[in-house]
């Protein structure tokens, strides 16, 4: 009760030095020999009111306060303390709360940190974010307050939907959420930096470690949350292009470009507008996603409570900053680049320009088959559903030049370069070619697509690998970031192609044998757990080579709200993964087993965590 | 001159992308899948489910007929349900009834018809439950009503009196 109150208070507090905020902001901007301390102070005060109110979230939680609608909605006694905490911000308010917290540490951090820059500059910051944070707070005190009371109070919660509680997923959004609203920090600043016209090498140099952190955040929050879809929802993949997903992956991709044009513009001072456009593209993505999550646009697993006046807050809100980002960028941006600098074909900046392009290709894929449904839908009533074949068909192909740019950009020197090593670079080309020639001889579909592939793939390997060992090379962070992507794609292939699959229905007892595979369904067992109930099943399953593994699926069925969930049984080793998931059959006593072989699963995860590695390694890196 | 087009040609774009996503917020998005309606049967080669045969599926269904498809499996206890309504309609004898052997083990398939009869003019074996995919079936018993190869209705679940009245209307 109490929590609640002081919760909403707080918020309210927030809100209001947000607007006093423009005020002081707009009396300091025009006397700007030093930045007010007011403002520091109070922006300091409005991440503290934030901080209290999250916090007085997360007690309501772990007390089980269910005068408090949120928690009456997405809590239970029964639930362990951990998942009482991360069920905080496993639903539609908590989460908003989540995002305001990150926006307002993150403005505060960037005062603190930011140095050498204009103090106009750190102000005009302020202010676009503070109107991003006004946003917000109006939007969760007036569609979706975090602290509703109900009367009577009620003595037990409806409980977290069971598919939530997974560790992976209880961390997956906190970090998600970095990267997601770290964007917005970039997006504020780089409309004030067009704004003041000082987008410069040294404002590259500043801003790049923000993009990294968001870049980094960003990529590990979707690692997690792939993971999760992996170990948890058992559908034995790691990406559905499910379009919760794709709205993760469409920031990152603009981040990423975002970031190896801050890259060309920090040393040649070129690609301005793509900079500009790139933070404004990847933040509005953001909260893009957010929009077509909270509206119920979109119908997908991970949708939250349907409510079309929170959409349309977000809509407008959404365009409002688009339309605010345009003008911004029209008035004020002088695209100077053409007169003063021509681009050598055969250099840094151009390969890094062509996969620019690339990726803003694969953005526009995942764009396209995200919101082209709802399009048509609006448009004429029809209902498509866009799936793997779609992306797969448009992007898979303009991955082997993307690869072989990525493989050999890196080498090339700045401004303009000859191409040096060539016998090394050509030797390994073919050394690749032979190898997943090899590999895919005894396969017969596809074969040259997939050779071709593959040995781009093993192409951008072997050269980022050749680079560890050579000492003149020192751009660690960018080798190991490309080597991880290397080995992701690498993963991916050969994980779609060596995968195998049984689905039989069996009954305790039975016995499944193919000439490979040989699936004994042993017993049943019963289990009790504060939250749930499951089935345990046993299976043992041997190979040809007569490796046998014991696996344990089990049918959960949750008591607060009573669902039940499988849960695979997974057995990872270095090289493969296997994977047993069980299903009743509808008032049978047979169980559908769906058993899958799969390799390499455990070096996607790895991969992923190179590259974000390498972003890490280049935040730290000391400038020289 | 050109200066001001491009600015304002990228707000109008965003306009439309505005009003589009506004449209898209009215609409319920309570969805149920699309029946496969009006459609075209898709091909496929099988086995005859006695002889053990190969046959396509060119050869199954003709045209200006009336089939009704339905996928059965011994192990279907909702079958075993269903199996008297499709006994009676084969008695009108105006639709011919074509089974689809799903994911079954022959000889028990064999001892379930044995069982409680046999109302299929012919049957097809799927082993491996990839043809009922293609059909874009959810599970055991479904029915399709066909004519002219076009899937005209689709029946999930078992058959009941008031899906035989229907099928018995629409056949007229």
């Amino acid at each position: 009760m109490i929590f609640s109150l002081v919760g909403y208070y707080s918020l309210i507090l927030g809100l209001i030095i947000g607007l006093s905020l423009f005020y002081f902001s707009y009396k300091n901007f025009n006397n700007s020999n030093i930045l007010d301390t007011k403002i520091l102070s109070f922006t300091f005060l409005q991440l503290l009111f934030v901080l209290i109110s999250f916090l007085c979230l997360i007690f309501s939680f772990i007390f089980s306060d269910f005068s408090n609608e949120t928690v009456f909605n997405n809590s239970h006694t029964t639930k362990p303390l951990f998942y009482k905490i991360s069920g905080t911000w496993g639903n539609h308010e908590g989460s908003l709360l989540l995002w305001l917290l990150v926006l307002t540490l993150f403005i505060f951090l960037f005062l603190v940190k930011t140095k050498n820059q204009p103090i106009k500059y750190k102000i005009l910051t302020l202010v676009f974010q503070q109107i991003i944070i006004v946003g917000f707070f109006l939007f969760l005190i007036k569609t979706s307050n975090p602290f509703n009371y109900i009367f009577p109070i009620p003595s037990e919660g409806l409980g977290l939907n069971p598919i939530l509680q997974d560790p992976a997923l209880a961390i997956h959004p906190p970090i998600l959420y970095l990267g997601y609203v770290g964007s917005s920090i970039i997006f504020s600043s780089v409309l004030a930096a067009t704004s003041l016209k000082i987008i410069s090498t040294s404002w590259a140099s500043h801003i790049k470690k923000w993009i990294l952190i968001s870049w980094i955040f960003l990529t590990i929050g979707i690692l997690l949350g792939s993971i999760w879809a992996y170990y948890e929802l058992g559908w034995g993949g790691f990406w559905f292009w499910d379009p919760v997903e794709n709205v993760s992956l469409m920031p990152w991709l603009a981040l990423t470009t975002l970031l190896h044009c801050i890259l060309v513009l920090e040393k040649k001072s070129i690609l301005t507008s793509w900079v500009i456009i790139l933070s404004i593209a990847t933040f509005t993505l953001s909260m893009c996603g957010t929009f077509l999550v909270r509206s119920g646009i979109l119908n997908s697993v991970h949708t939250f409570a349907n409510d079309p006046e929170r959409g349309l807050f977000i809509l407008v809100f959404l365009f409002i900053l688009i339309l605010l980002s345009i003008l911004i960028f029209f008035f004020f941006h002088k695209d100077n680049d053409r007169k003063s600098y021509n681009f050598f074909w055969l250099s840094k900046e151009t390969s890094i320009l062509i996969n620019n392009w690339f990726m803003m290709y694969f953005l526009s894929v995942v764009l396209i088959g995200t919101i082209y449904p709802i399009f048509l839908d609006v448009i004429s009533s029809q209902k498509i559903s866009v799936g793997p074949p779609f992306y797969h068909k448009l992007m898979i192909p303009f991955l082997i030049p993307f690869l072989f740019m990525m493989a050999i950009g890196p080498k090339l020197k700045w401004i303009k370069s000859q191409l040096e090593d060539k016998i090394y670079l050509i030797s390994f080309l073919i050394i690749s070619i032979i190898l997943a020639f090899l590999v895919l001889k005894n396969f017969n579909q596809n074969i040259l697509i997939n050779t071709i592939l593959i040995s781009s793939a093993l192409y951008l390997f072997f050269i980022t690998m050749r680079d560890f060992f050579v000492k003149k090379y020192k751009n660690i962070s960018q080798n190991i970031a490309h080597f991880g992507f290397s080995l992701l794609i690498l993963s991916i292939l050969f994980n779609n192609l060596f995968a195998s699959e049984i689905i039989t229905n069996l009954k305790v007892g039975e016995t499944f044998e193919n000439s490979k595979t040989k699936i004994v369904f042993e017993s049943v067992d019963q289990k009790t757990e504060q939250n749930y109930n499951a089935i345990i099943a046993n299976f043992s399953i041997s190979n040809s080579n007569g490796e046998e593994d014991r696996f344990s699926p089990e049918l959960r069925i949750y008591n607060q709200p009573v669902i039940a969930t499988s849960e695979a049984d997974i057995k990872t080793t270095l090289m493969t993964d296997k994977f047993i998931v069980i299903n009743l059959v509808q008032n049978q006593d047979f169980f559908n087993v769906r058993y899958q072989v799969k390799p390499f699963m455990l070096w996607i995860w790895l991969s992923v965590i190179l590259i974000s590695f390498g972003g890490i390694v280049s935040f730290l890196k000391k400038r020289s | 001159m050109k200066n001001k087009i491009l600015p304002f040609s990228v707000i109008i774009i965003f306009g439309i992308i505005f009003f589009i996503f506004y449209k898209g917020l009215e609409d319920s998005k309570i969805y149920t899948p699309d029946f496969y309606t009006n459609k075209e049967i898709p091909e496929f080669n099988t086995k005859e489910f006695f002889s053990g045969e190969n046959m396509k599926s060119s050869s199954i269904f003709d045209l200006d007929k009336i089939y009704l498809l339905n996928i059965w499996s011994s192990w279907c206890v909702p079958c075993r349900q269903e199996h008297p309504f499709l006994m009676s309609l084969n008695t009108d004898n105006k639709v011919n009834i074509i089974g689809m052997n799903y994911k079954d083990n022959l000889k028990s398939g064999k001892k379930f018809l044995k069982e409680l009869g046999n109302p299929y003019k012919e049957i097809f074996i799927d082993l491996d439950g990839t043809i009922a995919i293609e059909w874009g079936a959810y599970g055991v018993p479904e029915s399709f009503l066909i004519y002219n190869n076009e899937i005209i209705k689709k029946y999930i679940g078992p058959l009941n009196q008031q899906s035989i009245d229907e099928i018995n209307l629409l056949i007229k």
